[in-house]
């Protein structure tokens, strides 16, 4: 484990200044740390909206995505970027509209809406 | 960062600190019952800030068709698969979600393995150190397992996928014998192809088998278990996130992606405790391989009494207080606004109605309480097992809706039971019980369900809505 760290420390000795690798595991260490204490005790009834909410913050990695946009990456690199951007966007556009249609199922009694429609379906 | 564009760099990393601390102020709200929909929202305005930011930076040199070609497709599909989703659907769009979020990270991993291929090729200096290639291949393998797995996911939960093997594919040695392969590939490109024309080979080779292995973990796991694999999934592609976030040397990606791991794996968590099975018994044991598992065909039961629609509703005739226990059968049938409507007749006549929520009733953590929701039951009357169990005793009666294992008494019972000790709801202290079901089989675990030859038990053969409407009819007329 050691040994794997000083190879990763290793290869960036030449960046100037903080070691990105260090500070990012830093980083990862204390929000793991947070991501346990804020979420230690989860109500059942709130399971599937904090799954799929999660979900769509783990798009994030459409900001990675959208570098690779960057005109300096080769053509190939491209068209990864483009699958990326497109394929986070849905995860992150489709997860929190999701997450926001159940949750605002959870509203709580509504005052008694008229008899809609009964297909049990989207809506 | 490669390119340095419009602004200063200070901005952004300012800009991406807020999105940080709002996100871990969104997923803080976002676990709790009144501040959920806050918490999204708080959440949505993280990602759009972090989304702006990285704009500003890529901005001026950027390909623009890719970008936003990627963003209009990417928002058109999400919001149409969001908008059009059926409560009943919800189970395979997270899984799909899931995958789609794993599949980001391995083309980011991969565009940029591409990229450094490309400046091998003009004759500069790899800047691909170890420190980046490592974290390419932990985004790739962590990816590309979350990717395939998670489409298998959705295939088993539309009913697409229903074998537990593909050829040879799902077999405990192949996996086995994937995941060292997957470690070899990682550890060669991570350590030894780096600044070499070989290094795409590595992650490719990589991508390929993870995706294979992603197949064949899934591909055992049978319905019953799947909230715990989704739960897992969703970890995952945080995970693969926090791998891209190294890859990029950015802690956006870190924080974010780690928030979502933890999250993922708290909810695992409470999936397994709810089984009483380890998480490593879910994902490489096959419920009959214990023993244990005695069929449990129609055959086996001797005393089964059962009941019609007239029968049911002349016991809920005078019964002061019901208790609902709803099962993935309620979600197949669509039954949920049937069962609301039953409770609200039942309510018109005096009558207190409540539920009882076993956590891994259904396919996904939460389901049931999402399904009764969108029939609007208040989530007042919805009560987690331990909040419950006490009080059967008290009532008149318990309707099971198409749950089997959750309400077997062996569990509780018989210490040679495979499913021992896994907490179940005590339905059969209920004064009678209905359980509404299409037939005697067996559920999940493949084990007989004692409930069904109890004294106090009356069996409503049939479809969870059609037998529901006829007993709502019938309870009118009283």
């Amino acid at each position: 484990m050691s040994a794997l760290l000083v190879a990763l420390t290793a290869n960036t000795a030449e960046s100037s200044g903080l070691n990105p690798v260090i500070v990012g595991i830093w980083v990862l260490l204390l929000a793991i740390f947070v991501g346990f204490e804020l979420i230690t005790k989860v109500p059942p009834t709130i399971h599937t909206p904090l799954m799929s909410g999660a979900n769509a913050i783990s798009g994030i990695t459409l900001v990675g995505a959208l570098y690779c946009a960057g005109t300096g990456y080769p053509a190939l690199g491209q068209v990864f970027g483009f699958l990326a951007i497109t394929m986070a966007t849905i995860n992150v556009v489709g997860g929190f509209l999701v997450t926001d249609r159940m949750l605002r199922m959870f509203g709580g009694p509504k005052k008694k809406a008229p008899k809609g429609g009964k297909d049990g379906g989207a809506r | 960062m490669l390119f340095l564009g419009l602004v200063d760099s200070t901005l952004i990393e300012s800009l991406y600190m807020l999105s940080a601390l709002i996100f871990i102020l969104g997923i803080k709200r976002l676990s709790g019952v009144r501040t959920a929909r806050g918490g999204n929202a708080l959440a949505s305005l993280g990602m759009a800030i972090a989304i702006i930011a990285t704009m500003l930076v890529v901005g001026v040199k950027v390909n623009w068709l890719v970008l936003a070609g990627g963003i209009v497709a990417g928002t058109v599909i999400g919001a149409l698969l969001a908008i059009r989703v059926h409560m009943t659907g919800m189970p395979e769009l997270v899984a799909f979600f899931n995958g789609m979020g794993g599949a980001a990270s391995v083309c980011v991993a991969l565009a940029e393995v591409a990229l450094d291929l490309t400046k091998q090729r003009d004759g500069a200096l790899s800047s691909l150190g170890s420190d980046k290639a490592v974290a390419i291949a932990a985004s790739v393998l962590i990816g590309a397992v979350t990717l395939s797995g998670s489409l298998v996911a959705f295939g088993k939960l539309s009913g697409k996928i229903k074998s537990s093997r593909i050829g040879p594919i799902g077999s405990q040695g192949l996996n086995a014998v994937m995941a060292v392969a997957c470690i070899a590939l990682a550890v060669w490109g991570g350590f030894f192809a780096t600044g070499s024309g070989s290094i795409d080979l590595a992650h490719w080779g990589l991508a390929i088998v993870a995706l294979l292995l992603g197949i064949g973990l899934v591909v055992p796991i049978g319905g019953a278990d799947m909230p715990v694999v989704i739960s897992l999934l969703n970890s995952y592609s945080g995970l693969a996130a926090c791998a891209t976030g190294f890859v990029l040397h950015n802690n956006l990606l870190i924080v974010a992606g780690s928030l979502v791991g933890a999250s993922g794996l708290i909810l695992t968590q409470i999936m397994c405790k709810a089984m009483d099975r380890s998480l490593t018994h879910v994902l490489f044991a096959k419920f009959g391989d214990d023993g244990g598992g005695s069929g449990g065909g129609a055959d086996e039961y001797t005393s089964v009494k059962s009941a019609g629609p007239e029968e049911a509703a002349m016991i809920l005739d005078t019964a002061t207080s019901v208790i609902i226990v709803p099962g993935y059968g309620m979600a197949v049938a669509q039954a949920q606004h049937k069962v609301k409507e039953l409770a609200t007749v039942l309510e018109a006549r005096g009558c207190t109605v409540r539920y009882a929520i076993h956590p891994v009733a259904g396919r996904m953590p939460g389901h049931m309480n999402v399904l009764l929701a969108e029939a609007d039951v208040p989530y007042e009357q919805l009560f987690e097992l331990e909040k419950i169990n006490g009080d059967f005793q008290t009532t008149d009666v318990a309707i099971v809706l198409g749950a089997n294992d959750v309400v077997n008494p062996a569990a509780a019972e018989d210490p040679a039971s495979p499913i021992a000790g896994m907490p179940v709801l005590h339905v059969w202290e209920a004064q009678t019980v209905f359980v509404i079901k299409r037939s005697l089989s067996p559920g999940y675990a493949g084990i007989k369900n004692g409930l069904f030859e109890r004294e106090n038990t009356m069996m409503c053969f049939g479809d969870a809505k059609g037998f529901l409407e006829e007993l709502i009819a019938e309870v009118k007329e009283l």
